[in-house]
């Protein structure tokens, strides 16, 4: 119930006339990052971060998650229209979005895509609602070795339910984590590897790396292929809406297991990626028009659009409750409210109350301006597509750089945010994971103060993160996680062999 | 979009040997570790792990990882897939250098002036297009972002001599 009252005081914050137009400013320039080639919700959010400094931590919270849902939404027309998943977790919808948008009915997918992502993202909010403050009150009763159990699983699920190879993802995590610990020791206060440079004393900041990994080194990608879009025509009008949106509750079982699949997935973390294929994967064995799935079902647009949202917005909870970010996006936010002096985790909803309220009225709120406005101006975000890439490309890098250059006000940044384009580049081409490595110069600080603290707390003993039954529980879920596919393999292996035992 | 792969049959750097090349490069980005660990001190102190305690095992962890990433793929047979062909390596180049010059010349030239010159020789030189529209999009871009940063937001950018003279 108390939820409930703090719900709508955060409702009372946030539709005040300037968080509105924040929030209407936000899902534009979202949908257009999501639009865009060569940008993503993590790498917009980056970019745009400098934009909140000037405003109140909930005003730049509201702007940047909206940015966020709207990069969801934008994601979803590239990939009807063009056949281009401007995001990696818009594939699944491009292999029954597309198909239906060749066969006349581009109007009908993007009226489903977009719902099924309004559904899936009010469902995960609707779990944020109720669960993370439970979440974050039991993990009130954190100490140290919990703090950083928490962080050792968060960690073990991307090396062990990661796709890419686990032993580049320990590596572009363990780049991370060096980056990281470059600068001023928070512990000891001390300077370590800076090896003389006085540029390096405070550190790579996480914000240069992204802005670097990910915007210079996908336009480096990008620009590999030479891209010429050849788009479909989209006209939305109420008519083909209304007539959609008689037909999605047909689908509700679909609808409501993807919801459960994708707030799943986006709390382990695995991600909004892996909860569409596996949303999509599961739709088509268990749907009765399973067989014509890839050619232009309608239902399987609304299966992976509705996990993508649902695991992208319940990404968020494990970062409000706990401080452990579920996605490469919701790190970035996590990097934004440090910025702001806000430690997310337990103490949020309790030093932050308003704060913390707002945001997630702004998420519900926000989500039914991003469908109000993305079903309206389909047609305009689908014409910046056909801006060509040598226009597009160069207006991208000046604001890579100006995103660089305002984290500090410091034009070295802007040669650094350089370097990570090209290592992103190289390493993204070796099949190195970067959301990891963002991950881990993100939370490496906080991980390290919690390592540090319990090996001090118990004189150097690793015995520590097995003292109690909490603690213990934690890190064996972690180790579960990252040994996960020597595990599940064993499990077919064994199931192989007792057939032919038994025989 | 980031799926990106070069058929066999062209020609460039082999991806197997890159990736060997990206392998032994986090080796030695993890000897560095391990060294800057160690100035720190990577051991036991009065007052618990030293500085350099966590970042040192780390540095153990990349080079210990990326010695397994060299033998995985020496184990491989090479399918002879490239890294990318010639083209696709001068296309990128075709970004990186011009990026790289716009970046050391923003202390210099300020980032105004190096982003007109920036996006108009991109869209000359790549894009193909006239100077007329070249030239409207490489002075529209700045003057957008100058009214969105530093008059709408307050955020104030680096700046040169040009707009020393224009009293900016």
């Amino acid at each position: 119930m108390e939820e409930i009252v703090n719900l709508f005081h955060g409702f009372a914050t946030v539709l005040q006339p300037f968080n509105i137009m924040v929030m209407v400013i936000g899902i534009l320039l979202g949908v257009i990052i999501g639009v865009l080639p060569g940008l993503g919700g993590a790498n917009g959010v980056a970019i745009l971060l400098p934009l909140t400094f000037s405003m109140t931590p909930t005003s730049a919270i509201i702007m940047l998650s909206c940015i966020y849902w709207g990069a969801l939404f934008g994601g979803a027309i590239t990939s009807v229209l063009f056949n281009i998943p401007g995001e990696p977790w818009s594939v699944a919808t491009t292999f029954d979005g597309h198909p239906m948008a060749q066969k006349g009915k581009a109007g009908e997918a993007l009226t489903a895509a977009f719902t099924s992502s309004f559904v899936g993202a009010l469902f995960a909010v609707i779990m944020i609602t109720l669960v993370a403050p439970l979440v974050a009150k039991f993990a009130l009763q954190f100490g140290p070795a919990e703090k950083f159990a928490v962080f050792f699983i968060a960690f073990c699920s991307f090396i062990g339910m990661g796709k890419e190879p686990p032993f580049k993802t320990i590596v572009a995590m363990m780049i991370g984590f060096a980056l990281a610990s470059v600068g001023l020791d928070s512990v000891t206060g001390q300077l370590r590897m800076t090896f003389g440079f006085t540029h390096l004393l405070s550190g790579f900041d996480f914000l240069i790396a992204v802005i670097g990994l990910f915007g210079i080194g996908e336009i480096l990608l990008t620009m590999e292929e030479g891209l010429n879009f050849r788009g479909k025509a989209a006209k939305i009008n109420a008519r083909v809406v209304w007539e959609t949106w008689k037909e999605l509750p047909r689908y509700w079982a679909t609808s409501l297991r993807s919801c459960f699949i994708g707030v799943w997935m986006g709390i382990s973390p695995a991600g909004a990626t892996p909860a569409s294929f596996m949303s999509y994967g599961i739709a088509k064995r268990m749907s009765k028009s399973g067989k014509n799935f890839g050619k232009g079902e309608i239902e399987g647009v609304v299966a992976p659009e509705t996990a993508a949202h649902a695991a992208g917005t319940a990404a968020l909870l494990p970062m409000l409750s706990l401080g452990v970010p579920g996605s490469p996006t919701a790190a970035v936010l996590l990097g934004g409210l440090l910025i702001w002096g806000l430690q997310p985790g337990p103490l949020l909803f309790v030093e932050q109350k308003e704060f913390v309220w707002g945001l997630i009225a702004s998420m519900y709120l926000g989500n039914f301006v991003g469908l109000i406005i993305v079903l309206t101006c389909v047609p305009l975000f689908a014409a910046i597509l056909r801006i060509p890439f040598s226009i597009i490309a160069p207006v991208i890098l000046v604001l890579c750089a100006i995103g660089a250059y305002t984290v500090h006000n410091n034009t070295f940044d802007v040669v650094m945010m350089m370097v990570f384009g090209v290592v992103g580049y190289v390493m993204k081409k070796c099949n190195y994971p970067m959301a990891p490595l963002v991950l881990a110069i993100v939370l490496g600080d906080k991980a390290e103060e919690a390592f540090r603290q319990s090996l001090l707390g118990s004189q150097g003993s690793l015995g520590v993160f097995f003292s109690n039954g909490l603690v213990g529980t934690i890190m064996m879920l972690g180790l579960i996680a990252l040994f996960w596919p020597l595990i599940s393999n064993g499990w077919t292996w064994l199931q192989s062999r007792t057939p032919k035992a038994a025989m | 979009m980031s799926e990106h792969s070069s058929g066999v049959g062209q020609r460039g750097p082999s991806h197997r040997w890159t990736e060997f090349g990206v392998a032994v490069f986090c080796i030695l980005f993890g000897a560095i570790t391990i060294i800057g660990s160690v100035k720190a001190g990577s051991g036991w102190g009065p007052e618990g792990p030293k500085a350099g305690f966590f970042p040192f095992y780390i540095g153990v962890i990349i080079v210990l990882a990326s010695v397994v990433n060299c033998i995985e793929i020496l184990m491989q047979s090479d399918d002879g897939q490239l890294f990318a062909d010639w083209g696709q390596l001068r296309q990128v180049m075709c970004v990186v250098i011009p990026t790289t010059i716009y970046t050391l010349s923003i202390p210099y030239l300020g980032i105004y002036l190096a982003s007109v010159i920036l996006i108009a020789l991109f869209m000359k030189w790549l894009g193909k297009y006239p100077w007329t529209k070249a030239a409207a999009v490489a002075l529209g871009t700045p003057f957008a972002i100058y009214l969105f940063f530093e008059k709408w937001f307050l955020i104030p950018l680096p700046k040169g001599p040009l707009e020393d003279l224009l009293g900016l």
